[in-house]
């Protein structure tokens, strides 16, 4: 087997074993970066060096007995989360050479329980896209292929894209990324992994380039459902500096995965069902819940009435959080400065942000100053709040009657990169699976669960009560071990 | 709700993002498109409806009044495009 | 009798409402660890949260809380127990985030009042709208090159209470008298410092003018007045400026003006364009402030003694009104007042500190905060009174002496041999002596000439190197006069 070949928990398992070592298994994926980025463009920054030198203090201290929970597995950050001293850009050019001077709490933790760090991964800009196509730094292409179109280049979906393309094509055990609108559970999806998206407040945004503050969330994508839990378990916990995070222990998440779902009631909303839906994706749905059957749950048909308005919803509350949280790139105190002859601070501003942004960033923040501003405060931004509210109170009352609701991840499978690229709304349709976890802060996980005609991975989802993540990850597992997801891409470590 | 290209404009100046011509053209095409769709919310009843403000934290946690921070100027300088000593340089404002 | 300014058509009324943004006194600043100093080393005192880095969050800093609730009760105004932050938007140089966290749509404190007293003896009450609690910006100089402006963040984030009044002010006097009585309440409370030229303390002034009987015409708001005496005149500079506009058949735009303190007059502020949208909307790093009715209760009663209780306290003890509101003006004098007067009389302690005690401060040129004769002592010296080891003029003289050598006055009056004389043996041998010396005008006196009693007392005195007892020495002559 090759060292890519591992789950993190495996790895885990034979660094344990002394079955190889941290630097070997760095070095492994290291190679594996090396021959295949620059074809999948998933990582934006390769650090080596301090990677090997963490690897083989990593084994010095499994030696001396000292081995942490996450001890030498090399994983690797999606470029939105702030890591000390390591260029950080949110694939966008008006951070470019911004080296952060601090780290951010989520990254902190994963290196206080030993993981080694492989890089920084690519991803759609500011987190804004479903396809990480709008990354200034090049897109990152999907590492599955088309059955009958083995030539044309797929999305790994967005934004962290970066992150589900480095996962499934073996060139890290596993990856941090965030969730605002699906950015974990859609490309999870796309490229046949695993992802969560936790509770709201689970994990501390300090040091998480902002977007959406009361939408983002950083999450783990992984192979396998366990990987999630385990990464998750180092990922999670208050933190003091994060205002919005929550107090709440932090329970054994991996001990959740092979729970079982007996006797479990598992919500069906029967506004996910959408026209226009592939039937594979339908199909595949209905599998999923004949599994969960098959292993002693019940499945609920639930109502989710205001399903319809997510999208949309998300649509207006996001921008406008962006559109202030992306104020503070500006060209004064950091990153891209673009000034003519003879501008005043006012020219600075405005060149900068017209140098520094792109397009699909450019259009949220204009949304999103839009719908703040006088006189459309109310129709705008105050109504999609209340109907946010709304949102919130449909998923109440149906966790009053189930314990999980089981949808699908995405509505297609992975699409081309020249695909959709029309008008923006056809690109935000991709979440509209996904929006209503975000919005109603609840968590939510993608497992792969099948393939399309075409050999694609087509993933389920599964959504909990809040700070329920454990129920979510033994649905999750048992929808695992039910698929028996054994496909690979076509572009992976060890294979090309 | 249609915007007019003063509109996108306007809009683009309190964003301080600046526009090409063909831009604001392109940009006001995209939002009309993206505001058209959202316009369906407008029918939602959400009277006697709280807003939701956000999904996580109660209430607001208060820390205590210890200097824990600062003194860190080279730090928080390293990097500016336009150091001026300890200072950040920006064109000159008239004010 | 309404404050009227003449113009060419006739009497005009001015209807002013203060803005006033006043530093609140903490270690650290409102939403970092970052220390809140004045006049430290540029951008020293500033975390990656005050100047606006990626992914950086605001954490609330509770006593900037609790000092806005003790502003609050000092203006006996409504304590909200729920209040929110809101973000407002706009660009500038020294806002770092490119927003301001203040409270827009629920501020923490409600209406309020404050009682001011016009020279003419009347008083009258200004309503205070509200209290909230925002960020302060950081600072901009545009002196220090020729093309650049340098931005220092230190006071960015500082926590501010930006305290707005109802348009209740009628006059220049009446919003000098406003203002000082919030400085006054604020200090007293120990929650700003009110050091207007440090600018802890700034006044936005909005001022408007109308006939009698009218309601409001157009204000426009001249920003970031920074002493008493400039808000009154930029409020007399100002009305006379929109008077002249309405009389020449103009109108009153609203803007945003400047005080030119060197000429007197407001001007149009250069920089501003289109008025600011600032698209409030409720921050969603920060959950709602939620407090406790019995925290507030708790703040309530560990509150500082406030000036008009105080003062009333104080001619309640026998003070005339007139030195009840010289004492307390400033809580330093007061509190420097109530140490010589504890166990003492209050009275001869009040003459002391505004008479003796202030004309030294003046003199010296230092302050109540530091004083020349520290309060223990001058009560010390108001004992040696009491109990006549000294007299009046001695007194007066061991005082001086205190104010130079920084000596206790026991010490002074050990060193200096000082201790009045009451030992009435001595005395009436010295007035024998006296007696003896001038016998002609003891005849004089015995045939008649009253006056010449001082005349002996004097001497006696001048042979006592002025430390007899006066009565002691009154009586001796009264007695060996026959």
């Amino acid at each position: 087997m090759h060292p890519t070949d591992f789950t993190l928990a495996g790895a885990a398992e034979a660094l344990h074993e002394g079955l190889i070592s941290s630097v070997e298994l760095t070095q492994a994926h290291l190679d594996a970066i090396a021959a295949l980025n620059p074809r999948l463009n998933a990582f934006l920054a390769v650090t080596a060096e301090a990677a090997l030198r963490e690897a083989a203090a990593s084994d010095a201290r499994r030696k001396r007995g000292e081995a942490r929970p996450l001890e030498g597995l090399p994983i690797a950050n999606k470029d939105l989360f702030c890591t000390e001293g390591v260029a950080t850009t949110a694939a966008s050019r008006i951070l470019a050479g911004f080296i952060p001077p601090y780290e951010s709490t989520v990254t902190a933790q994963l290196r206080r329980d030993g993981a080694v760090f492989l890089g920084k991964l690519n991803c759609d800009e500011f987190a804004m896209g479903s396809s990480n196509t709008t990354s200034a730094f090049g897109p990152v292409e999907n590492p599955w292929r088309r059955g009958n179109d083995p030539d044309a280049r797929l999305v790994p979906g967005g934004s962290s894209g970066g992150s589900a393309a480095a996962v499934a094509a073996r060139l890290a055990l596993a990856a941090t990324a965030t969730d605002t609108g699906g950015s974990i559970r859609q490309p999870a999806a796309f490229c046949g992994i695993a992802g969560i998206k936790p509770t709201y407040g689970r994990c501390s945004r300090f040091g998480i380039v902002a977007f959406a503050s009361s939408l983002d969330q950083a999450g783990p994508v992984a192979r396998t459902v366990e990987d999630c839990a385990v990464l998750l378990r180092s990922m999670a916990g208050f933190d003091p500096k994060d205002s919005t995070s929550a107090d709440v222990p932090v329970p054994d998440f991996a001990r959740a995965c092979g729970r079982g779902v007996k006797g479990l009631r598992i919500g069906v909303p029967r506004e996910y069902r959408l026209d226009g839906t592939p039937p594979e994706i339908a199909a595949l749905w209905e599998q999923g819940l004949q599994w969960l059957r098959a292993e002693g749950a019940e499945t609920v048909e639930i109502s989710l009435p205001h399903t319809k308005y997510a999208l949309p919803t998300y649509y207006i509350v996001a921008p406008a959080e962006a559109s202030s949280n992306l104020a503070r790139y500006d060209g004064v105190r950091f990153g891209l400065r673009e000034t003519a002859a003879g501008s005043d601070l006012r020219d600075l501003y405005e060149r900068t942000r017209a140098a520094g942004f792109g397009a699909e960033v450019k259009r949220r923040i204009l949304i999103g100053t839009y719908v703040l501003s006088a006189g459309y405060y109310d129709a705008y931004y105050l109504q999609a709040q209340k109907i946010r509210a709304l949102i919130k109170r449909d998923f109440d009352e149906a966790f009053g009657r189930v314990d999980a609701i089981v949808t699908p991840a995405t509505p297609s499978a992975a699409f081309g990169m020249d695909e959709k690229q029309d008008d923006p709304v056809t690109m935000y349709l991709n979440d509209v699976f996904t929006v209503t976890a975000n919005l109603a802060g609840l968590p939510g996980l993608a497992v792969p669960a099948g393939l399309d005609h075409q050999g694609l991975p087509l993933g389920l989802q599964v959504i909990g009560r809040a700070f329920d993540e454990e129920t979510v990850f033994a649905v999750g597992g048992a929808i695992e071990r039910a698929a028996n997801f054994r496909a690979l891409p076509a572009i992976r470590a060890g294979v090309g | 709700m249609s915007l007019d290209t003063a509109t996108v404009r306007r809009i683009a100046a309190l964003a301080r993002i600046r526009l090409e011509a063909a831009e604001v053209e392109r940009m006001q095409t995209e939002l009309n498109d993206i505001l058209g769709w959202i316009e369906q919310l407008q029918a939602v009843d959400t009277a006697g409806v709280e807003p939701m403000a956000g999904a996580g934290a109660v209430a607001l946690r208060m820390r205590e009044d210890v200097v824990t921070d600062g003194g860190i100027a080279p730090r928080v300088l390293a990097n500016a495009p336009d150091r001026e000593g300890e200072y950040f340089g920006v064109p000159k404002v008239v004010e | 009798m309404t404050y009227t300014i003449e113009g060419r058509t006739g009497p005009w009324e001015i209807v002013v409402g203060l803005e006033v943004h006043a530093q609140v006194t903490s270690h650290a600043k409102l939403f970092s660890g970052a220390a809140t100093a004045f006049g430290a080393e540029p951008n020293s005192q500033v975390s990656f949260v005050d100047a606006g880095f990626p992914g950086m969050l605001p954490v609330i800093n509770h006593e900037c809380v609790a000092q806005a609730v003790r502003t609050g009760l000092g203006l006996n105004a409504k304590v909200n127990l729920w209040s929110r932050f809101d973000r407002k938007n706009y660009f500038y140089a020294d806002l770092p985030q490119g927003y301001q966290i203040s409270q827009f749509a629920h501020p923490i404190i409600g209406e309020g009042v404050v009682e001011i007293t016009l020279a003419d003896g009347s008083a009258k009450t200004i309503g205070v709208t509200r209290l909230h609690l925002e960020q302060d910006a950081g600072k901009s100089l545009h002196d220090q090159h020729p093309q650049k402006s340098f931005i220092d963040l230190n006071r960015s984030g500082v926590a501010l209470m930006e305290i707005v009044s109802e348009p209740d002010i009628r006059s220049p006097e009446e919003a000098g008298a406003y203002l000082t009585k919030l400085r006054q309440i604020l200090r007293y409370l120990g929650t700003c410092d009110g050091n207007m030229d440090e600018g802890s303390m700034r006044a936005d002034v909005n001022v408007s003018v109308r006939r009698a009987g009218e309601g409001y015409r157009t204000r426009c708001e001249v920003k970031n007045v920074n002493s008493i005496r400039f808000v009154m005149q930029s409020v007399e500079a100002e009305a006379r400026r929109q008077i002249e506009v309405f009389e020449t058949g103009g109108t009153v735009e609203q803007e945003t003006r400047l005080f030119d303190t060197a000429r007197g007059i407001t001007r149009s502020m250069r920089s501003k364009e289109d008025a600011h949208d600032y698209r409030y909307f409720p921050d969603p790093d920060l959950p709602p402030l939620v407090i406790e009715q019995s925290w507030v209760d708790q703040l309530k009663a560990a509150l500082p003694e406030l000036p008009d209780v105080r003062r009333a306290r104080y001619v309640a003890m026998g003070l005339s009104p007139y030195d009840a509101h010289v004492l307390t003006l400033e809580r330093e004098t007061a509190v420097y007042f109530e140490e010589v007067a504890a166990g003492r009389d209050a009275k001869i302690a009040a003459n002391w500190v505004t008479g003796d005690l202030f004309a030294a401060i003046n003199r010296t040129k230092t302050s109540i905060a530091e004083p020349p004769v520290p309060a223990a002592h001058l009560g010390a010296l108001l004992d040696l009174l009491a109990d006549k080891t000294l007299s009046g003029t001695l007194a007066k003289q061991v005082f001086e002496a205190m104010v130079e050598e920084g000596k206790s006055p026991g010490a002074i009056v050990e060193a200096r041999g000082l201790r009045q004389v009451t030992d009435s043996g001595a005395i009436e041998r010295i007035v024998a002596g006296v007696l003896d010396a001038n016998a002609d005008k003891v005849a004089e006196y015995r045939s008649g000439k009253d006056k010449l009693f001082g005349f002996f007392v004097g001497q006696t005195m001048k042979a006592m190197q002025g430390k007899g007892n006066p009565t002691l020495v009154n009586d001796a002559v009264k007695k060996l006069l026959g």
